[in-house]
């Protein structure tokens, strides 16, 4: 009997091992909160996806306080340090993310200078100065359930970081006092940068960080905005600096691609804004009796020709393959012809006649070749059409003759 | 008139039987024939850069759709000729101990300005202009 | 000229002893009635199939069975080799025309119960060559190497594996391989210049003797009376011929008009197309598939309706020794009820793939 009673004390014991671990690390922090409502319950919930529970931080390692203290005034000793006030959170994230030991056991590769950037960003500027509206950490990356940039959730990710800069940057009301436009998510939203980011998911379009940077953001100077756009855009920038245009624009004052291009609602480029005619921007500057004007029209002239060639060639195909013939070949080296097009307009940034007119003539050729076999398939087609028509004349004779004979049989044979 | 009648009525039959059987013959020996590609008549080409070959080698090279060979001789000079053997077409090798070109088919051997020296091959090779242009060799026909 | 052909028959004659044979050509006749009209469709469908051979034999020229050049030498004929896109059209249209007259071919023959004894062989040898030319369609199908050919292939030959227990070795030796790829293309390929050409001479061979040594059935409603007959040199012949030319018009005008398409070269980690479906001459049971239930009872719907084809296909082929009634040369009205219904519901089967939605 006692050895009875022995067994079903341990067998009672030890099936509590497995939740040891809950008895041993218990959390008054996230027990109590539970209880609370509103802002006191969210973070409790929240905190199930922050990046930082990943890590095995929890409240005590922000916040401080001693999570393993039922009682409220115990657990808040003095390591306790609450809620942050806006003008301290940098700082209060800084504690740790600024300090590369500390990091380094977490992630060897992180950066630690978020701070220092911070400080010379306009947002760091205003907030040394006292004003709280300004972005802080938490602004951009959430409170308690902050997520890596790299995960698609987070606020920080490309294709939502226009939409956490938006919800100030939008804001008319908020933004009053400032002396900014308050247009520019609306117009990023009709550029092809938003259309990249967000319709074809390509992550390497930029987003507001990409030209103003993340925490040390900024508008970029006058003068370096084509250095910016260089990143992505470098063939272009060069041309652009090799040519007339960068020295004349760096001494006006005119910030360079965002002067044809706009800044935020960056279109898709198209002809129109070549040459002399009404959406030219040539026109903007440039008066009608100049050099520079009638550079303009020429280039626009000669892109306009061989536009007109390869639109031609391209007819040409289309009809040949719907009169069956097979043109895939030519149809391929089509694809050449506009090749070399987005290359000439990708000179037009260069201002030089020359270096376009010798791709044009690289393209003529081509273009040339094309609509030799472009026409040579109308031949083509025409004399399928002779052909069967001639054929077909030949055996309906036939079937006439026969017909006549059969007749000519039958009586023979009624005779 | 019955007769002639019934004569026309074979003419007509057997004529228009040739006709249709012409009509299908045509294109079936077009058909037949080789296919003839219009050639793009190279006429110059760049075929290596300065420094590519050291003396007393050679180098084959495509000259429109046939093989041509370029030769660095030992005194520093540039030869081309057509890489076609006249003799069944193999594509002839230089030999540079020797200094001559030879087409391993059948051993015909040509000297460096194409004449023939040896073996089978009717005629000389065909000889290719060389002109060097700041980096660039390029060969182009005699015309 | 009469006289140098004169010289020239009787030259041969004496050598292949050919008299006897033109002599039974001479004699040959045919019967004329109002049903007639359908003897000419065995005409057509060997006419036809000589169209095939001719244009086949110079396709064979140009065409390279490897998957890295199929495709590729298809496109040289249609854009390079003069008249090429002529030959492959041609080809590729009259071998959907070939099928429908065999259809026709085989459908007015049952109606007018021309298996009849002693036509049973007939019939039968008939059967195989419907088979043999289904077969041709299936093999050519594959041979351009396009998207549409390769997944109807794949489909096809999927339905193929259904069948209970010895599916998968049928799927697996058709395909030379566990799925479609290179050595299918090999194999099928060789099925359509060689093995089905072999076939179709032996089996064609003893059906065109067995119609000259027993001559054209006539319907049973007319043996009764006497039936009209026409010698068949010249004068059914130059009917037939007739009947020749006008379907060789037809095929020009189609060929110019409606060139067969080159279609995109297939690419085996493509997805299957939307509304792949095999040529339409297979649509029917392609259809039935679609439509019947996953189960009736405790069979699987599959293979319920592969063993009806099959079944079907047995039936049909054995109807001449089925039909006692037409044997003995009585009417009989059940049969060409069955007759009948297996047109409708070919027919019925055929329009629904293209009418109806999500098939």
């Amino acid at each position: 009997m006692k050895r009875l009673i022995r067994l079903f004390l341990v067998f009672i014991v030890s099936i509590h091992f497995p939740f040891c671990p809950l008895f041993a690390q218990a959390n008054f922090c996230v027990e109590c909160h539970m209880e609370l409502e509103d802002e006191l319950l969210t973070p409790v919930h929240a905190f199930k996806i922050d990046i930082h529970k990943n890590f095995r931080l929890d409240c005590a390692d922000c916040h401080g306080g001693n999570p393993a203290e039922e009682d409220i005034d115990l657990a808040k000793d003095e390591s306790f340090r609450g809620v942050p006030e806006r003008l301290e959170i940098p700082g209060f994230c800084a504690t740790c993310h600024s300090d590369p030991t500390y990091m380094r056991r977490y992630n060897p590769s992180v950066r630690v200078d978020q701070l220092d950037l911070y400080w010379e960003s306009r947002h760091g500027h205003l907030l040394k100065e006292g004003d709280e509206k300004v972005a802080v950490c938490t602004d951009c990356h959430g409170t308690h359930e902050i997520l890596p940039a790299s995960h698609p959730k987070s606020w920080a990710f490309p294709w939502n970081i226009s939409q956490t800069c938006g919800r100030c940057h939008s804001n008319q009301e908020y933004m009053e006092g400032y002396k900014m436009p308050t247009n520019q998510w609306d117009e990023y939203q009709e550029s092809v940068h938003a259309f990249a980011l967000f319709e074809k998911k390509d992550l390497s379009a930029p987003a507001c960080n990409d030209c103003h940077g993340n925490h040390g953001a900024a508008p970029p100077e006058v003068t370096s905005i084509s250095y910016v756009c260089r990143q992505c855009h470098p063939s272009q920038a060069d041309l652009f600096s090799q040519s007339p245009h960068k020295e004349a624009y760096d001494e006006i004052g005119i910030s360079e691609c965002e002067a044809c291009h706009g800044n935020h609602k960056i279109s898709s480029p198209s002809d129109e804004m070549l040459g002399t005619g009404e959406k030219a921007v040539c026109i903007q500057c440039h008066e009608p009796d100049s050099e520079p004007y009638a550079i303009a029209s020429n280039i626009k002239e000669k892109l306009d020709e061989f536009l007109k060639k390869v639109h031609y060639a391209k007819i040409l195909l289309d009809q040949a393959d719907m009169q069956g013939v097979e043109v895939s070949e030519p149809k391929f080296k089509l694809t050449e012809a506009n090749t070399i097009l987005v290359m000439v307009r990708n000179l037009t940034h260069s201002l030089s006649l020359e270096q376009i007119e010798e791709k044009i003539l690289e393209g003529d050729s081509v273009v040339a070749e094309v609509i030799k076999a472009g026409e040579a398939a109308q031949r083509e087609a025409r004399f399928r059409k002779t052909g069967l028509i001639i054929v077909t004349f030949f055996i309906f004779l036939l079937a006439t003759a026969l017909f006549l004979k059969i007749k000519q049989i039958n009586k023979k044979s009624s005779s | 008139m019955g007769m002639k009648r019934r004569n026309f009525i074979d003419f007509f039959l057997g004529g228009s039987l040739l006709g249709v059987l012409a009509a299908f013959l045509y294109p079936v020996i077009r058909y037949i024939l080789p296919v003839s590609k219009t050639e793009v008549i190279v006429k110059k080409i760049t075929a290596a850069r300065v420094g590519e070959l050291a003396p007393n080698t050679y180098k084959i090279f495509k000259f429109g759709s046939s093989p041509g060979i370029l030769i660095s001789t030992s005194e520093g000079e540039w030869k081309a000729f057509s890489a076609l053997c006249t003799h069944l077409t193999c594509t002839v090798i230089f030999e540079s101990e020797s200094g001559t070109l030879l087409c391993p088919c059948h051993n015909g051997r040509f000297d460096l300005n194409g004449n023939v020296l040896s073996g089978p091959p009717p005629s000389p090779l065909e000889s290719y202009h060389v002109e060097i242009s700041g980096e660039d060799i390029i060969i182009s026909r005699r015309s | 000229m009469k006289d140098l052909v004169q010289k020239i028959c009787s030259y041969l004659d004496s050598r292949f002893k050919l008299s006897d044979l033109l002599q039974f050509a001479q004699k040959k006749k045919v019967p004329e009635h109002k049903h007639s009209f359908w003897y000419y469709f065995g005409g057509i469908c060997l006419f036809l199939f000589f169209i095939q051979i001719l244009t086949g034999v110079l396709l064979l020229l140009y065409y390279t069975p490897s998957v890295d050049s199929a495709h590729e030498s298809i496109q040289y004929i249609m854009s390079q080799v003069k008249f090429g896109w002529l030959i492959r059209s041609v080809h590729s249209w009259t071998a959907n025309i070939l099928i429908g007259a065999i259809f026709i071919h085989m459908f007015s023959s049952f109606f007018l119960k021309a298996y009849r004894y002693p036509r049973e062989l007939t019939w039968i040898s008939g059967f195989f060559l419907l088979l043999i030319f289904m077969a041709f369609g299936f093999s050519g199908y594959l041979l351009p190497w396009n998207e549409l050919s390769f997944f109807a292939t794949r489909v096809g030959t999927d339905i193929a594996s259904t069948v209970p227990l010895i599916g998968k070795s049928i799927k697996n030796f058709i395909l030379g391989g566990p799925e479609v790829a290179a050595a299918t293309l090999s194999r099928f390929f060789w099925l359509h210049v060689a093995i089905l050409p072999l076939l179709t001479v032996v089996v064609l061979g003893i059906h065109v003797y067995l119609v000259q040594v027993l001559g054209m059935s006539v319907p049973l409603s007319l043996s009764k009376k006497e039936v009209k007959e026409i010698p068949f040199f010249p004068n059914f012949l130059l009917k037939d011929s007739l009947g020749w030319m006008l379907i060789l018009a037809l095929i020009g005008v189609l060929c110019v008009f409606f060139p067969w398409e080159l279609g995109q070269k297939a690419d085996p980690f493509a997805v299957t197309p939307i509304g792949i479906k095999p040529e339409w001459y297979f649509t029917f049971m392609f259809t039935t598939l679609k439509i019947i239930p996953s189960h009736v009872f405790f069979i699987e719907g599959e293979t319920l309706a592969i063993f009806g084809f099959m079944i079907t296909a047995l039936f049909w082929m054995l109807v001449p020794v089925l039909d006692r009634n037409s044997a003995r040369g009585k009417k009989s009205p059940v049969f060409s009820l069955i007759g009948l219904f297996a047109l409708l519901y070919i027919v019925t089967m055929t329009a629904l793939t293209y009418f109806l939605p999500g098939i």
